[in-house]
């Protein structure tokens, strides 16, 4: 009998083109996703050498990072920004690559309409020059981010110089409960583990809590897989992944579909398979989650309270914490119900998506945002954008006092023009709290859809169990 | 790619842990479509006030530790995003080595296609050196790849792990494109049956 074998070594043995002792294996790319930020440079060096891309056809590009948020109609003001995205739509015409540009209606962030296109497939390695590449890894796909040199060679090659990565289980006991939510589940990971606890490895994420969570939840833990240091982290693929993608535009159709289903069946870890390295964490217990730092592991629970950094043993983790407290203007020992949010922003490769934005929708019905706080809603993609306005969710953030936005990376990094002014304290759905990334001296505390949102009308954290 | 053989420079201290790709480059400067010019917007928020004056206490404003080029930091150096602009920020700035007890993985990788050298050593060796670089500006330490060795100014050695293939591509300045594409050959056999490709219109 075949030795038994993880879900992630079955992905890497089918990748496998060329294997020599003492290199690192050759492993083909079923999918690369572009985007204009960390693809220029990979297009000039093909022109540089005279060289082509070898496979157009597993090639996809859209516009995210930069974009406006704003009226499309008008021009983009930033001339930087616009010969970006002229860059890419040049680039994708001259090397034949299809494009969801700025104004399709197939635009919108990269890791939100891969899925909902069904380019991202189980079983598949997908490449993209963005670290939250992880996120395709909810479907049972080995997806990473890379940077700009290997951009170019998976452009000119189809495939990669990896060395096998070690491989993670983390499993996930119990089931999260009413008002406790996957971004929770995530954050909460980290807080305990840290940032760096997937350094070298891939994460598969398993247990009764992980199989119960939907399409959109699985992607937002394997999201932030990145913020834990893995480069991927998957979930095997099951009923709710097969569910999700019957229909989806460039996911097998009909007779085709069926047969691809019981392929990824066999997409599974067997008994006994061995992993490198296992945590395992408790749903069960979980408190909605918000960071007081400027890293994603420095979180506590809403019931918590800002931690003293005199308290704390290790000097590396007292240093980090007296300079994130004071980056962040917040006093050790404050309950975190008791900060005070200027700004909020729901949207985001990690929680930008139509679940997250119906989540949002329930706390925000019928109420209106506190007069001091500005918030805004930026749908991850244009078919979110439109599946959102029929619900009437819209109409909904509007008559509360929301911004409702056309689709875009944002405020997640704020390269484009939504920006946090200095000492803006914002509750961000997104995935980064790092100094500055939200807009220079900006103050970012990650939570998820509902809590952001209910903090947009408290003004300031509450506990969004109590509104279930 | 320029091979990396030797390399002897001053140490800058940064003793801070996480530090990420955002504060190595801020994303304001991400939206140049060259490789080039990005040493200027190193650690920017650290090293410039919003109006560009320079902050006189961060280490990169500081004779010598300003033409430094040997960077030692805290654990989990270059976190976060993938931007392969940071290490292209710190070798257009002048870093050719950076040591830290360790590295995000995505960075890591970035540094060897750009010829910068990441060196992983134990946390009690970091603090040495870092407590050495901040006692005396200008304190210098030659990093020999070949040997595998970080010696400093007062005599001391310490030996790291590389990974041999890495080790060998930057010795020799390979570009990797062109070692992959000697198998092309192997590429189109396995493109015959390519079991998880689906292609696109």
């Amino acid at each position: 009998m075949a030795r038994p074998q993880t879900l992630i070594d079955k992905i890497w043995d089918a990748h496998v083109v060329r294997e020599q002792a003492g290199e690192p294996t050759l492993l083909y790319i079923d999918l690369h996703l572009v985007h204009e930020v960390t693809s220029p440079q990979a297009f000039e060096g093909l022109r540089t050498s005279g060289r082509k891309v070898r496979r157009p056809d597993l090639t996809y590009a859209t516009v995210d990072h930069n974009v406006p948020t704003t009226d499309r109609a008008l021009p983009i003001t930033d001339p930087i920004s616009k010969q970006q995205i002229d860059t890419l739509r040049a680039n994708c015409e001259a090397f034949g690559i299809p494009l969801a540009d700025i104004h399709s209606r197939d635009q919108g962030v990269v890791h939100v309409i891969g899925p909902e296109l069904g380019l991202t497939l189980p079983g598949k390695t997908i490449v993209c020059g963005d670290s939250h590449t992880s996120t395709h890894g909810a479907f049972g796909a080995l997806a990473f981010g890379i940077g700009t040199s290997e951009v170019e060679h998976v452009l000119a090659t189809e495939c990669l110089q990896q060395t096998r990565p070690k491989t993670m289980e983390v499993f996930v006991f119990g089931q999260l409960p009413s008002g406790v939510t996957a971004k929770d589940l995530i954050l909460g990971l980290i807080a305990k583990y840290g940032t760096a606890f997937g350094t070298g490895y891939v994460i598969e994420y398993r247990g009764p809590a992980i199989v119960a969570l939907s399409m959109e939840e699985r992607m937002t833990v394997c999201n932030m897989s990145i913020e834990a240091g893995a480069r991927a982290g998957l979930i095997a693929p099951d009923d709710t992944t097969f569910a999700y993608l019957q229909g989806r535009r460039h996911a097998p159709q009909g007779a085709d579909f069926e047969a691809a289903k019981q392929r990824w069946r066999q997409l599974c870890t067997d008994a006994d398979a061995a992993f490198d390295a296992r945590i395992e964490f408790d749903a069960q217990t979980l408190v909605p989650q918000v960071t007081w730092g400027t890293s994603p592991g420095m979180g506590a629970d809403v019931t918590g309270r800002v931690p003293d950094p005199a308290q704390m043993a290790d000097p590396v983790a007292r240093r980090s914490a007296e300079l994130a407290l004071a980056y962040m203007g917040l006093t050790a020992g404050t309950p975190m119900q008791e900060i005070r949010i200027d700004r909020v922003f729901i949207g985001s490769c990690t929680n930008g998506r139509i679940e997250d934005l119906r989540a949002a929708a329930k706390v925000v019905q019928g109420k209106t945002i506190a007069s001091h706080v500005k918030a805004m809603v930026v749908p991850g993609s244009h078919l979110v954008k439109e599946q959102a306005e029929r619900e009437g969710l819209h109409d909904i953030f509007v008559q509360a006092g929301f911004e409702w936005r056309e689709p875009g990376c944002s405020m997640c990094l704020a390269m484009n023009p939504d920006v946090l002014a200095p000492g803006e304290r914002c509750a961000s759905t997104s995935n980064r709290n790092f100094e500055g990334r939200q807009g220079r001296d900006g103050r970012t505390h990650l939570v998820s859809p509902a809590m952001a949102a209910a903090a947009a009308i408290a003004g300031h954290f509450v506990d969004t169990r109590q509104l279930a | 790619m320029e091979p990396f053989h030797t390399h002897t420079g001053i140490l800058a201290p940064i003793p801070r842990a996480n530090i990420d790709t955002d504060a190595i480059i801020p994303k304001q400067f991400l939206k140049r479509i060259e490789r080039s010019g990005f040493g200027s917007f190193l650690f920017y928020d650290w090293r410039f006030q919003s109006d560009g004056t320079p902050i006189p206490d961060f280490v990169l404003n500081q004779a010598p530790y300003s033409s430094a080029s040997i960077l030692v930091a805290g654990p989990n150096f270059g976190c976060g995003s993938s931007r392969e602009h940071a290490p292209w920020a710190l070798l257009d700035y002048g870093f050719h080595v950076i040591i830290a007890s360790s590295f995000a993985d995505i960075f890591y990788n970035n540094c060897f296609k750009n010829g910068v050298l990441p060196i992983t050593l134990p946390e009690t060796d970091v603090e040495a050196l870092l407590a050495q670089a901040q006692a005396q500006p200008g304190f210098t330490a030659t990093v020999d790849l070949r040997e595998q060795t970080v010696t400093t100014a007062s005599g001391q050695s310490v030996h790291f792990a590389v990974d041999p293939y890495r080790k060998m591509c930057l010795l020799e300045g390979l570009d990797d494109i062109g070692l992959t594409l000697r198998h092309a050959a192997q590429i189109d056999e396995y493109e015959k049956t390519a079991p998880f490709a689906v292609a696109h219109a």
